[in-house]
């Protein structure tokens, strides 16, 4: 049996109330620091110094030292790593750190306040090693701290020969990129709760996006069986990557330092802590030399796309990954070399963040055109529309893209929209004599939509759903609710699927006892790739429940109810899980880099418009305008939400938040210190939508969450390029990097 | 030191150090949760509450300012039953997504709508500018108070 058609009544489309809502909005969702807990605090101890060895490790007087629980990596009973993609980083450090805050030992006491004395009462003698900071000291490798080269991952993608056509070019244009890093700064900080025997084994409970990522990193830890080890997914108040890698970390030590005690054991970091030691945006450079014609057509892109990836190799390859892939945009260019790669500094590792790389690489290919077109003579319009790419052309990894999305259509919606050209005349006038300047400029991008290449058809997720205790259905997935919908849209796709409403579905609480590993949250994968597979499960059981006879094509929503009940009664539970089938036509070439990147991706034109004083040189973004083809809209609230909320963080990334480095430590690292945006530094975020339905999402729906990221950023720099006629390269550009250009 | 307020309309009486946080009292002697822990240092507004009347960040309020005093919570708005009209709007508009900042914009948008039953954006904007949202870029939350305003007119 196939999927029904789509009836009037179905909830896809529609603004349904969020599940979770009225919990969250009355203060009743347990967040894991507000469970209810019997049992010791924990806290981490944690390097002073970027690298060295450690010599000594004192413990003051004046601590009762006997009450308290002390966990060292000889305490760990099995592997001392954080099992992810290289098995590089230790749970705690043995001998050696290689960054400023790495774990180095665990305490535990029932008392918290006694837990703060007791660190600072802990001094630990290090031999100094010379460190890296800088991406630049890294790739000279003079000093190794990483392997053999300080390199954790390089990939060369080749399309065409790009040097056989420097000499056919009217102009080579080169220049550099910079981004920073960026703290996610969830609302939440971590925290996890773990109790662990040798008996019962090991039960986490904690804020996190990846429960099969933190128990994949605890089997090597303590050894276990599969089964012995227990993830609990409580409500998480927002990730945006933050929560991919790193609470496999702290759950490591929670349940260690509950191994030594034997009594359960909670670790929540405050905010400083969070900032300081735990993953963000990895930093970048990228230096772009372009062979373009006068009219504008580009021969060819040579892209050097480096990530500094701090001292242990964690994501930081698929990060890159994703960058490379995005690093040539949604053109058609004859001619790509990129030459990308991942390098070890000894600062905290950087990890996931919203765009994974993407939103670096984009920065520089977005600026570096609209710097090509000045150089033209051109409108940046004109150049884009150039060289976009259309159906039946090729991407940078050969993916013949066949959407029938045009980007030229895009762009003239988004031009027209905002008023662009006008504006763009008007405000030149106007700027003359002005101290007061007024810009517009956009940026053009796609982002793939799922993991990258082969990755979903190794992830082989899968999804249940299960009909128990007198008629109740029940999705079960491990993907995390963490404030961008999931339950909602679950159930959307679920009862759209069942033909009933979505309050007769029910999201289980990701738990790893009870749901089937449906692959990490991340990539933009939840609704695309998961939604689809709980349709599948839905249809699943919908046909499991017709060919047996208890209900018939057509039926009201209390006659399934009904059906639900009486299969249990006749048969006990019901469960069918459905495991991800990549659909057909991808192809992949882990080796070369080349083939079908992403299922499919999203497409944008993000238009800014900025205000800059020139007597403080501070730049206010007027107003924001997102349009995108995301596939089919699941959800329009729950999707602009996405857009507003990511254009929100990403105007962060490009004018506001800058982690200020000291010796590889983040030396701004409170919210007083680091500036994210309030509700008075934003514009209004204008969100439109175009919808081309994907066919192997579920009723058309693509990826979303990430896009957002990927637009403000240049869309911001290139509007402040034509209100100033200052090209600044780097991100995030505060009033003094604009003060300084314009000396 | 023992000290007796109001919460939620209750009456409510603890011992506590003096200058233990009316955050942590809240949390760990009252078991109201609801008010959240964002930064600890009045930055994020996540611990908002409403004390006689006035918005203040619990964790920048040391218990022995409290007594005597009437402390309004996320609690003490509405049930899951029976949201408060502010609850509704930012439940339809989707003004709350992963909900940890939640509690204490509401307090924050209840403290508004006390002052100013019909602010403008601008307002709005100024109003909630002590309370940080990752999620949402805020237009949401401007589209709940906006909602909000007109209903408890």
């Amino acid at each position: 049996m196939t999927l029904p058609p789509e009836k009037p009544d179905s909830p896809i489309g529609k603004a349904i109330l969020r599940k979770e809502g009225p919990r969250k909005l009355t203060g009743q969702s347990k967040y894991i620091d507000d469970i209810e807990f019997d049992g010791l605090h924990g806290i981490t101890v944690r390097s002073t110094i970027p690298r060295g060895k450690i010599k000594e490790i004192h413990f003051g007087k004046n601590i009762p030292w006997s009450e308290f629980t002390i966990v060292t990596a000889k305490d760990i009973p099995g592997k001392n790593y954080v099992a992810l993609i290289l098995q590089d980083q230790p749970f705690l450090a043995d001998g050696v750190v290689n960054h400023p805050e790495e774990p180095i030992l665990l305490l535990a006491h029932p008392n918290k306040y006694m837990l703060e004395r007791a660190r600072q009462a802990i001094t630990i003698e290090y031999e100094k090693l010379p460190p890296i900071f800088e991406i630049e000291d890294s790739l000279k490798a003079q000093t190794k701290i990483w392997g053999e080269d300080n390199i954790f991952k390089s990939y060369l993608l080749e399309k065409g020969s790009i040097d056989s056509i420097w000499n056919q070019a009217d102009l080579i244009i080169e220049d550099e990129y910079y981004t920073g890093a960026q703290e996610q700064l969830y609302i939440e900080n971590n925290g996890m709760v773990a109790v662990a025997n040798s008996e019962e084994g090991v039960t986490i409970w904690g804020s996190m996006q990846c429960p099969y990522y933190v128990h994949k990193a605890l089997l090597p830890l303590f050894g276990l069986s599969e089964d012995k080890i227990r993830i609990i997914q409580t409500e998480t108040g927002g990730g945006f990557g933050g929560k991919e890698e790193y609470p496999s970390m702290i759950a490591g030590h929670a349940a260690l330092l509950a191994w030594k005690s034997g009594k359960a054991v909670k670790i929540i970091y405050d905010r400083a802590e969070d900032m300081v030691a735990t993953t963000k945006r990895h930093p970048s450079r990228t230096r772009h030399k372009t062979a373009v014609m006068k009219d504008g057509r580009i021969l060819g892109m040579d892209i050097q796309f480096v990530i500094d990836g701090g001292a242990y190799a964690t994501l930081s390859s698929v990060v890159l990954s994703r960058g490379t892939i995005h690093a040539a945009g949604p053109y058609n260019i004859p001619h790509v070399r990129i030459d990308a790669k991942a390098v070890a500094t000894n600062s905290p590792p950087h990890g996931a963040f919203r765009g994974f790389g993407a939103p670096q690489s984009i920065f520089a290919l977005e600026r570096h055109l609209d710097q090509i077109a000045k150089k033209l003579n051109m409108t940046p319009e004109d150049l884009r529309k150039k060289n976009f790419i259309k159906d039946g052309e090729k991407t940078a990894t050969g993916q013949t893209i066949n959407e029938g999305v045009s980007m030229n259509a895009l762009l003239d919606r988004a031009l027209k929209h905002t008023d662009f050209q006008n504006k763009r005349r008007q405000f030149s006038l106007d700027n003359a004599n002005k101290k007061i300047k007024k810009g517009i400029g956009f940026a053009s991008f796609m982002h793939g939509s799922g993991f990258t290449g082969s990755g979903e058809k190794y992830l082989a997720s899968k999804v249940g759903i299960q009909v128990v205790d007198g008629g109740r259905v029940q999705v079960l997935a491990a993907s995390t609710e963490i404030g961008q919908g999931t339950n909602t849209i679950f159930s959307q796709i679920a009862a759209d699927a069942l033909s009933v409403s979505p309050d007769f579905v029910e999201i289980f609480q990701p738990d790893t006892k009870y749901v089937p590993n449906s692959g990490p949250t991340v990539a933009s994968r939840t609704t695309m790739v998961v939604g689809k597979l709980v349709q599948s499960a839905a249809i699943g059981l919908r046909q499991t429940l017709q060919k047996e006879g208890y209900i018939k094509e057509n039926y009201r929503e209390e006659e399934l109810r009904q059906a639900c009940a009486k299969y249990v009664r006749d048969n006990g539970d019901l469960k069918i899980i459905v495991e991800y089938q990549q659909p057909p036509g991808i192809n992949w070439n882990d080796e070369t880099y080349q083939g079908d990147a992403y299922g499919s991706y999203a497409w944008a034109i993000y238009v800014a418009e900025v205000t800059i004083d020139t007597t403080t040189w501070e730049t206010k973004v007027d107003h924001f305008t997102a349009l995108q083809e995301v596939g089919r809209v699941i959800h329009p609230i729950l999707a602009a939400g996405q857009i507003e909320g990511g254009v929100a963080q990403a105007i962060g990334y490009a004018i506001y938040e800058k982690v200020r480095w000291k010796d590889g430590r983040m030396a701004n690292g409170t919210m007083t210190n680091y500036i994210m945006p309030t509700s008075s530094d934003l514009p209004k975020i204008e969100v439109l939508f175009e919808e081309v339905p994907y066919a192997y999402g579920p009723r058309g729906a693509k990826g979303i969450g990430e896009l957002p990221m990927d637009g403000p950023a240049p869309a911001i720099l290139n509007a402040v390029a034509m209100a100033t006629g200052h090209e600044i390269k780097a991100i995030p550009m505060l009033p003094e990097d604009l003060m300084r250009a314009s000396l | 030191m023992k000290v007796e307020f109001k919460l939620n309309g209750q009456d409510v009486s603890v011992e506590a150090p003096p200058m233990k946080r009316l955050l942590d009292v809240l949390r760990e002697e009252l078991s109201a949760t609801g008010t959240k822990e964002g930064c600890g240092e009045g930055e994020c507004g996540a611990c908002s509450v409403m004390m006689d009347q006035v918005l203040v960040n619990s964790c920048l309020v040391p218990i022995s300012q409290c007594s005597g005093v009437d402390i309004l919570t996320v609690e003490g708005l509405g049930t899951t039953e029976d949201l408060h009209p502010i609850q509704q709007s930012f439940l339809e508009c989707g003004g709350a997504q992963c909900g940890i900042c939640t509690p204490g914009m509401l307090m924050a948008s209840l403290e508004l709508l006390n002052r100013n039953p019909n602010p403008n954006e601008a307002q709005i904007r100024e109003g909630l500018a002590g309370n940080l949202c990752r999620c949402t870029g805020y237009m949401k939350i401007f589209d709940s108070v906006k909602k909000a305003a007109e209903v408890l007119k």
